[in-house]
């Protein structure tokens, strides 16, 4: 004799244990809690830490988010029906520790239980990052999350390049962006962000069409303007990670104080002919760049990638790195670079990992220079001359040819 | 002997030589032997006072020495160092 609906129900209900919202609210046994509705349900809103699976995936999917079969699972739809057979299922499946929420997900609004909405991803969006949601560490919250984050670019140039790409590609919702060049011919034999047709245009700005063009998700905040103390606080604040690819020393020293003061994580990398060196800074918990190299080399003596040379690639290869850093540090995942030197041999292609520790006599990340700072007057840090020195290391001169380099200390 | 790295940036100052093998029980041991060989590199890796330049680093088996025990840090044979100035570029 054929059964009714009424009847599945009856005994839905008669086999699977009801627990009402408050109960769930008061779980500490360490309960899964799995929302069993559709996407679009899911999308106006869950409790909090719920589990999304969809009732019609329940079956597959199951096993992969609870494999314990004896751990306890609490189910959940809109009104406490699709839950009752979706648990029915589990039971079929050997999980011996199943309750349904009585009322769902109405009766858990209704009683005035804390909740939370997604960031819901459009159907493109949804298509655009595909490949991320796939992977289990990314996933749906994971882009969210990029997509909500703020990466700020210290330079559009060789490293900026690549790891602007691939961030505007991996969906990083804000993209700030601070260089007051303009493209130059030279540029393109490694700046991929910047074209041809670009040259003598501003770099914020070829950037900003370049990354907009790849990805139209990406909102492209602009700096035009050199990083100097009496801006650098008000550009880095409210980023969550900084890239630096500048090509001065007193620069990079300037954003180190600054980052570590905000406690921005800084992934820093820097490249000369076939070589490159590579670390993230995560404030307090590795050394910083002054733990790293308290003093630059001299000025005059430091030759940056306009004097010496670099391999096109080199500068792709470690800004790469460096997307792959910044993604980890937004995300949450992996372990980082921090407290360890990461040197690139173009011609051997080899990978070489150094120790680093933090400096106790830091003038900036050391225990002291933090009390130093909360009580408004910070340690004092050598600046290296400031003024020219940006100007020294970025256009010195026009001879490369010169093979001979010296670090300095010499006669 | 132990192996000593030379970065790029020196390179022209060390024969071109991107490994030197140099004998030395300690690193000021191994940088004086490096000095001797080519004396160029005595001025870019140590102060007139004797002591390492701060803005050079050097590695033995991937550790810093400043948190070892300076130029009077062990160097065992077959031991790597590295010298490594801080670069610029980007």
């Amino acid at each position: 004799m054929p059964r009714t609906y009424a009847d599945l129900l009856r005994e839905a209900r008669s086999q699977i244990r009801e627990v009402t919202p408050q109960d769930v609210d008061a779980l500490t046994d360490g309960a899964t809690v799995v929302d069993v509705r559709e996407d679009s349900e899911w999308d106006q809103g869950h409790l909090p830490n719920a589990l999304h699976i969809s009732k019609s995936y329940v079956e597959q999917q199951i096993e992969n988010a609870v494999p314990d079969r004896a751990a306890p699972v609490v189910l959940y739809c809109a009104g406490g029906v699709r839950s009752l057979f979706a648990a029915q299922t589990l039971e079929q499946l050997g999980y011996t520790n199943v309750a349904s929420m009585s009322g769902g997900f109405q009766a858990w609004k209704s009683s005035g239980l804390p909740w939370e909405k997604p960031v819901a991803l459009s159907q493109e969006q949804k298509q655009r990052y595909s490949r991320h949601l796939l992977i289990p560490e990314v996933g749906a919250e994971g882009q969210a999350r990029l997509l909500q984050s703020k990466a700020l670019f210290i330079g559009a140039g060789g490293l900026g390049s690549p790891a602007a790409l691939y961030l505007a590609a991996a969906g990083v919702g804000t993209i700030g962006i601070v260089d007051f060049d303009v493209v130059d011919l030279s540029n393109l034999q490694r700046q991929i962000l910047h074209t041809n047709e670009r040259v003598g245009e501003r770099k914020t700005e070829s950037a900003r069409k370049t990354i907009t063009a790849l990805n139209p998700d990406v909102n492209v905040v602009t700096f035009e303007e050199m990083l100097v103390p009496d801006n650098v606080d008000r550009i880095i604040h409210g980023y969550d990670v900084i890239i630096d690819g500048t090509d001065t020393f007193e620069t990079r020293y300037l954003l180190n104080d600054a980052a570590v003061a905000k406690g921005i994580p800084v992934i820093h990398a820097s490249v000369f002919r076939f070589e490159g060196q590579l670390t993230t800074f995560i404030p307090y918990e590795g050394p910083c760049y002054r733990c790293l190299y308290p003093t630059p080399p001299p000025p005059e003596l430091a030759p940056g990638c306009s004097v010496a040379g670099v391999l096109g690639v080199v500068p792709g290869i470690m800004g790469m790195l460096q997307a792959n850093e910044a993604l980890k540090v937004l995300l949450g995942i992996g372990e980082t670079l921090a407290g360890r030197l990461l040197l690139f041999d173009a011609l051997d292609s080899s990978f070489t990992e150094l120790k680093l520790r933090r400096d106790p006599t830091c003038p900036v990340c050391s225990t002291e220079a933090v009390a130093a700072r909360a009580e408004g007057r910070p340690l004092a840090v050598p600046t290296f001359g400031f003024a020219g020195f940006a100007a020294d290391a970025r256009d010195a001169g026009t001879d490369a040819a010169d093979e001979t380099f010296v670090l300095g200390g010499g006669a | 002997m132990s192996v000593v790295w030379i970065p790029q940036v020196l390179r022209a100052q060390a024969g071109g030589n991107k490994q030197v093998e140099l004998t030395g029980g300690t690193v000021a041991e191994v940088v004086d032997a490096l000095s001797e060989r080519y004396p160029s590199l005595r001025g870019q890796l140590l102060t007139d006072g004797g002591e390492l330049n701060r803005f050079v680093n050097v590695y033995v088996n991937g550790q810093d020495v400043r948190y070892l025990a300076g130029l009077a840090t062990q160097v065992a044979d077959r031991d790597e160092v590295r010298i490594l100035p801080a670069m610029a570029g980007g």
